[in-house]
């Protein structure tokens, strides 16, 4: 019983994992950017909402209203004025340039909310629901719902319109999108905001589960790669995939075996699953360049 | 364009310019560097520089290390502090359990630091280097959280999250800095040397033709899985040396200080900046970078306003030097040749007689 409830526990976080880590891939697949900002800036997500719940007592869901738009914006203009001027080597400088970013970024927010580690603490963080014999915070709940819905809305961006078509089309080849008149320009820049948008949701999910200062930033990121890698490069639908393998299995190892040894596990499932497809679950396999 | 493409230096001017000053120049530059260095710490014997000095040798021998590897393969690793954590608790452990007198004796272990990250460098790197690319790069990330979190749990054996304590060393006061220094500026020194030989000697070229493409070097018959090991073994190896200093140094050993994400991204940013695959550039970057980081942290004390300094400025170097300052300076003096060549081309047309072309040797490099 122990064990299906960290299984249930594992794909609900895995669900808030996923919106962090699809924002990553999908930066990758149209940019070929390592955003090595994912981390920090799921943190300022985090510290966004709750600088607006503890100020004017916004409710962390409906502070996302805020947040969403308020991080797009943020990711266009990192584009604009950081990726976009990069001429040479994108590939390796645009993965420092991000590196640099959240080097900031970390900065500003410890310089703001000084290292003390905060949470968000609304009046439905602690409750909880039974069903059966198994118990579910109330927040893993909601904050899966909100995941499944955001994910849907991505889906339903890519597969159904226009500026999606656009996008897949500068994912599978950027200089014949270019050529068929597709401006890859202004879909990084989207894709990036798309991608940072969701680093706030995920971080806002975050903030309510945890107690972060930027430091956490750390952690996150080398999770949110894992899972990334682990998916696929690219692949949105592995990221989703891989997220709810990766914290159900962790989750597992903590009730079966001990809490202390599920993050090693977490890695070592990586490694050997790379180890035995290099590509990940999902990814393309890499085609030599010519 | 794949990840680890590295544009040729210079590419503007023509190809029979040198790609490096000649070699009376090189030779005393090195000479003049080398001098400063051992003569620093009796110019400036202030702890609080000194301090800072032997972090940089010991990023210094670091970034040497880590370049032998990543710069020449291309094959980037941020998972290095793997190597210096190995190295830190090799140190630790054997001046526990061997009793080993604190002081001289202790740097007696560096060697064996570095031998032991090498060995285990073995079968990891063979792990590791079966993926390519960016996979490559998160699987070092993710090799180096294990590790971490091994010295967390085998806490019977590393006193987990406890960390271990080293014996201050013997000598005190104002001079404490000095040995670590020098021990640091003898490694660094062997560093660069076992980097310039690699990238003298054929086996260099390998490693550079893996880098540039690794199919075709395999099919041109360079035995690439041995290559890469090598490399990456002898890179660990340095590393934890690089490691084996720290620990005497500070007299501590944590798991979340020595295996540290933080050593591993400032070790990449040092190359990075200075020239990434140069001989040059991992001297250049840590003789620059390591003493601005401790001089903002010095003058700015909190660590917030330190992060945004070095982020801005790490900005503005990628922005005004992308590559590296090392193919930067190649590049000037490559373009100061090409202005001189046409001058005297120019004087050769206008002038009576054939003009003396440029140096001819330089020409046939």
């Amino acid at each position: 019983m122990l064990v299906l409830q960290a299984i249930i526990e594992g794909i609900l976080i895995g669900g808030f994992y996923a919106l962090m880590a699809g924002g990553l891939t999908l930066v990758f697949g149209v940019m070929d950017i390592v955003n090595f900002a994912q981390g920090i800036l799921v943190v300022l997500g985090a510290y966004l909402s709750y600088a607006l719940f503890t100020h004017l007592s916004l409710d962390p869901f409906l502070s996302l209203l805020i947040t969403l738009p308020g991080m797009f914006l943020i990711g266009v203009a990192v584009y604009w004025s950081m990726i976009r001027p990069i001429k040479r080597d994108r590939v390796i400088m645009s993965l420092l340039v991000m590196f640099a970013v959240g080097t900031i970024i970390e900065g500003i927010l410890d310089l703001i909310f000084t290292s003390n580690l905060v949470q968000i603490h609304t009046s439905y963080v602690n409750s909880s629901v039974k069903v059966g014999s198994l118990v579910f915070a109330d927040i893993y709940l909601y904050a899966f719902a909100m995941a499944v819905v955001l994910l849907a809305g991505v889906y339903y961006l890519l597969y159904r319109t226009r500026f999606g078509r656009s996008l897949r089309a500068s994912m599978q080849n950027p200089t014949a999108a270019r050529l068929v008149g597709i401006n890859t320009d202004w879909v990084s820049a989207f894709t990036l905001g798309i991608g940072v948008a969701l680093a706030a949701a995920g971080g806002m999910v975050f903030g309510l589960t945890n107690s972060f200062d930027a430091a956490s930033s750390y952690d996150l990121i080398s999770r949110v790669l894992a899972i990334v890698i682990f998916g696929g490069f690219g692949s949105l639908t592995g990221a989703l995939l891989a997220s709810v393998i990766m914290l159900s299995i962790e989750d597992v190892v903590a009730v079966v075996w001990s809490p202390t040894w599920s993050q090693t596990m977490f890695y070592v499932v990586l490694v050997l699953v790379l180890l035995a497809r290099p590509q990940g679950l999902l990814g393309r396999k890499a085609v030599r360049a010519q | 364009m794949t990840a680890l493409d590295v544009t040729p230096v210079g590419a503007a001017a023509p190809e029979h310019i040198p790609y490096e000053p000649p070699r009376a120049i090189r030779w005393s530059g090195t000479g003049l560097v080398l001098v400063c260095l051992a003569a620093f710490p009796l110019v400036f014997p202030n702890p609080a520089v000194t301090q800072i000095a032997v972090t940089t040798m010991i990023y210094l021998v670091a970034a040497a290390g880590w370049n032998i590897f990543s710069g020449y393969s291309g094959y980037i690793s941020i998972g290095h502090a793997a190597y210096y954590g190995i190295g830190q608790y090799t140190v630790a452990l054997i001046v526990m359990h061997a009793k080993i007198a604190a002081g001289w004796d202790t740097f007696t272990l560096l060697p064996v630091a570095g031998v032991v990250s090498a060995i285990l460098a073995v079968p990891i790197g063979f792990l590791l280097l079966r993926v390519r690319k960016h996979t490559f790069i998160i699987l070092t990330v993710a090799m180096m959280f294990i590790l971490q979190s091994l010295a967390f749990n085998f806490s019977w054996w590393t006193n987990g999250s406890g960390g271990l304590e080293l014996p201050p060393a013997t000598w005190q006061g104002s001079f404490y800095n000095e040995p670590f220094y020098y021990v640091g500026l003898a490694a660094a020194v062997v560093a660069c040397a076992v980097s310039w030989w690699v990238r003298r000697s054929k086996y260099g070229l390998g490693l550079l033709s893996i880098r540039d493409d690794e199919d075709r070097a395999q099919g041109l018959g360079i035995h690439v899985t041995s290559s890469k090991l090598i490399a990456y073994a002898a890179s660990a190896f340095f590393v934890g040396v690089a490691g084996g200093l720290y620990a005497p140094f500070i007299g501590s050993v944590y798991p979340q200080f020595g295996f540290d994400p933080l050593f591993d991204l400032a070790v990449a940013v040092v190359v990075f900046v200075g020239g990434i695959g140069t001989l040059s550039g991992p001297v250049i970057g840590a003789l620059l970078l390591v003493p601005v980081q401790g001089y903002f942290y010095l003058q700015f004390g909190s660590e917030n306003l330190f992060l945004i300094a070095y982020g801005v400025l790490f900005i503005l170097i990628l922005r005004l030097l992308p590559g590296g300052i090392a193919p930067a300076v190649t590049q000037l003096w490559r373009r100061v040749l090409v202005v001189r060549q046409q001058r005297q081309a120019a004087l050769a047309r206008s002038g009576p007689g054939p003009a003396p072309a440029l140096g001819g040797d330089e020409v046939a490099r």
